[in-house]
């Protein structure tokens, strides 16, 4: 076994990154499994004595990543939640190691995977600008060179020497963001940071991305925003099982990704068994069924752009949960997050479910979807502020195609759409124009 | 993973997230406290008191003709320090779990700053210290330059304990419980409640045992230089903490690897 990463070492001229068969291995310990000292030892001691099998599951993160990247390549790396692109990220990263294969790096590496890590909510904005600019390896001079622009760019001038616990989460996002702008490396790895924000400070960091792209910087970028990755990338990889899918052209492997993909159209008015599908979380609670009906209760086969109609989703509970928070995001073929839906949201207390079967109904409407086709990520999670694992999360399986309706868009083709997100319900006004008589249709 | 020059020049590279660390757990440290740094004089001070009214009083324990106020406190601003350092040290890399997952930097840094953070408070305390003898009448001898230098070692051995426990406290979170333990029953095994005078002879060979030990006698001594310097104790502390240092060291080094897997 050997991982080696040297930094700064010859290479080839102009190459940025050599990824030589890089595998990563963790072993999931299943069944007695605790990191308790006393249980290890008991644990071990059953184990040698043939009174109690451990179970390790052993699971290949990565297995046989080979590629490299040039300077000055913007590589978007996509695929599904699980297929271990945060894996290879941490490993570009240096956070974990890779169980073999070698690495090379050419030139000074920054890594954001988190936005405003190390922050903390005693200190003011400048004190985490320090401390966060530090922590991606900034040094003081360059942070305090930089700190008016930083400031400013993340537009929180007024409280800047306020503790960031009084920050609201936006205010904090953006000087995280802020901070990691302006950090100036050779080579960039960044996690999906750019689904963070209110829009307009989303656009200002894509457009900061887009300027360093400019300026000849590798970047490499994970994501599920497929509209930024064709947008923003020279080139994108997808990992799939571990492994390079495929690699090239961001129009084309986005193309075979989502048509690979694993979707599930909805028959009818409902998709049943959703046990089958790979979900991720503790699985203590389940959806087992999504329906969509009509507000008497019958099947609605058909959901059409300004209709009221009711989501009933199914469950199993496998044990007594409290308050579970019940939920799910609806998202565009892009994987654009459009809306969320969730009884947490919705300021409502699910009390205790107990174990067995039962659904939930949620009221929508008027549906502001424009036609074409979404997704569901369905959810469901602990209840618990900031903390315990998922139960349950299925991502990207759930399809369903909203049709156009005459009421909203009378004449209009789907393909004359523009590539707008929602619609708000609107009539037009003709009282104020001039007209020529016998045009008032 | 191997300890050479590229390693070092990493931690040379990274020094000033060493001293961020340190300066965050400054601020942080006195923050919506009300006596704010003072508290790192009331914490041994208060201590003193209490052991001078039970021990040295009531008791009446044996202080080698020093005023037993002066006797206790002189061992209780190193004592206060290393245990401070060695718990905040061992539970530092579990406590800062969310940067070990996000970013590499050298992870040495974490339980190095934290010990490094109480050096500040010992100095604090350090200062009441003389205010002390000059209270009770005591000459200021020329040993009391000593003492920052005896800080060394004792930064040292407590950083290589703090790295051991730290790095076993992210495979298991017993230590979290065994350190407060620990450090509760060392209060009673180191000469600083009594002096080491008045462990019978046989005992003494388990009395070294301690690396503490001859490292609180020594800053005892260079307080009130009149007795002999207890040369025996103070060189095994020394050894020790040198290997205590290395193996802590090396075994960190062989273990961060995978901090970030199993925290």
């Amino acid at each position: 076994m050997q991982a080696n990463h040297e930094e700064g070492v010859g290479g080839n001229m102009g190459q940025a990154l050599a990824l030589e068969i890089i595998s990563k291995k963790y072993t999931i310990q299943t069944g007695g499994g605790s990191d308790r000292f006393t249980d290890i030892v008991v644990n071990g001691v059953m184990n040698k004595l043939g009174l109690r099998k451990r179970k390790e599951e052993i699971l290949w993160a990565l297995k046989d990543v080979t590629f490299t990247v040039d300077q000055g390549e913007v590589v978007g790396i996509i695929g599904r939640n699980g297929a271990g692109k945060s894996t290879l990220l941490k490993i570009l990263s240096r956070i974990t190691y890779p169980t073999y294969g070698t690495m090379r790096v050419e030139g000074r590496v920054g890594s954001l995977l988190e936005v405003g890590t190390g922050f903390h909510e005693d200190l003011s904005g400048r004190e985490n600008v320090f401390l966060n600019g530090s922590i991606l390896g900034m040094t003081k001079k360059q942070i305090q060179a930089r700190m008016d622009t930083i400031i400013d760019f993340a537009e929180v001038e007024r409280f800047i020497d306020t503790p960031i616990k009084r920050y609201s989460s936006g205010m904090k996002l953006r000087l995280g963001f802020s901070v990691a702008a302006h950090l100036d490396t050779d080579i960039l790895f960044m996690d999906e940071v750019l689904a963070v924000g209110d829009a307009g400070f989303q656009k200002k960091c894509l457009d900061a991305m887009g300027e360093s792209r400019k300026s000849g910087r590798t970047i490499l970028f994970v994501s599920h925003n497929m509209a930024a990755v064709e947008s923003l990338c020279s080139r994108a990889i997808w990992i799939e099982g571990g492994k390079v899918q495929e690699d090239g052209k961001p129009a084309e492997v986005i193309r075979s990704y989502m048509g690979i993909y694993g979707r599930q159209q909805l028959v009818g008015n409902r998709l049943a068994d959703l046990d089958r599908f790979k979900y991720v979380g503790t699985g203590e609670i389940r959806y087992t069924q999504v329906e969509f009906l009509e507000m008497e209760g019958s099947p609605k086969n058909i959901i059409l752009s300004g209709d009221i109609f009711i989501v009933r989703l199914h469950y199993k509970a496998f044990v007594p949960l409290r308050n579970p928070n019940f939920g799910f995001k609806v998202c565009n073929q892009m994987g654009t997050c459009i809306t969320t839906f969730s009884t947490k949201l919705a300021g409502i207390d699910t009390s205790l479910v107990v174990p067995g079967e039962g659904y939930v109904d949620v009221e929508i409407g008027p549906l502001t979807l424009l036609p074409g086709n979404y997704f569901l990520d369905l959810t469901i999670h602990p209840q618990l502020e900031g903390g315990g694992d998922i139960y349950y999360g299925l991502f990207d399986y759930v399809e369903f195609s909203v049709e156009t309706t005459g009421r909203f868009f009378s004449r209009i083709e789907e393909t004359e759409f523009n590539p707008a997100l929602v619609f708000f319900p609107s009539r037009w006004k003709l009282e104020g124009m001039n007209l020529a008589p016998g045009n008032s249709a | 993973m191997k300890i050479n020059r590229e390693y070092f020049r990493e931690i040379w590279q990274y020094r000033e997230i060493f001293y961020f660390f340190v300066w965050r757990d400054v601020k942080v440290r006195y923050k919506q406290t009300v006596l704010g740094a003072l508290w790192a004089v009331l914490q041994p001070f208060l201590t003193m008191v209490v052991f001078t009214l039970f021990f040295g009083k009531i008791a009446k324990m044996p202080s080698d003709g020093i005023p037993y106020p002066v006797f206790s406190y002189a061992a209780l601003v190193p004592w206060t320090y290393f245990s401070g350092a060695l718990s905040m040290s061992g539970s530092s890399l579990v406590g800062n779990s969310h940067l070990m997952t996000k970013i590499y930097f050298p992870r040495v840094a974490v339980p190095a700053s934290s010990a490094i953070v109480g050096l500040i408070d010992f100095a604090i305390a350090s200062v009441i210290l003389v205010g002390l003898l000059l209270y009770f009448d005591m000459p200021l001898s020329w040993g009391l330059l000593a003492w920052p230098l005896l800080a060394i070692p004792l930064f040292l051995l407590a950083l290589g304990i703090g790295l051991i426990l730290a790095s076993l406290n992210v495979k298991y979170r017993d230590i979290k419980y065994v350190i407060p333990f620990g450090i509760q029953l060392l209060l009673f095994a180191t000469p600083i409640i009594y002096p080491s005078s008045i462990i019978p002879e046989q005992y003494r060979s388990i009395f070294l045992l301690n690396p503490l030990s001859g490292l609180i006698e020594a800053f005892r001594f260079v307080v009130l230089p009149s007795r002999n310097f207890p040369l025996e104790s103070f060189l095994t502390s020394l050894g020790a903490t040198i290997v205590i240092f290395v193996v802590g060291f090396v075994y960190f080094r062989k273990t961060e690897r995978y901090f970030a897997d199993i925290i």
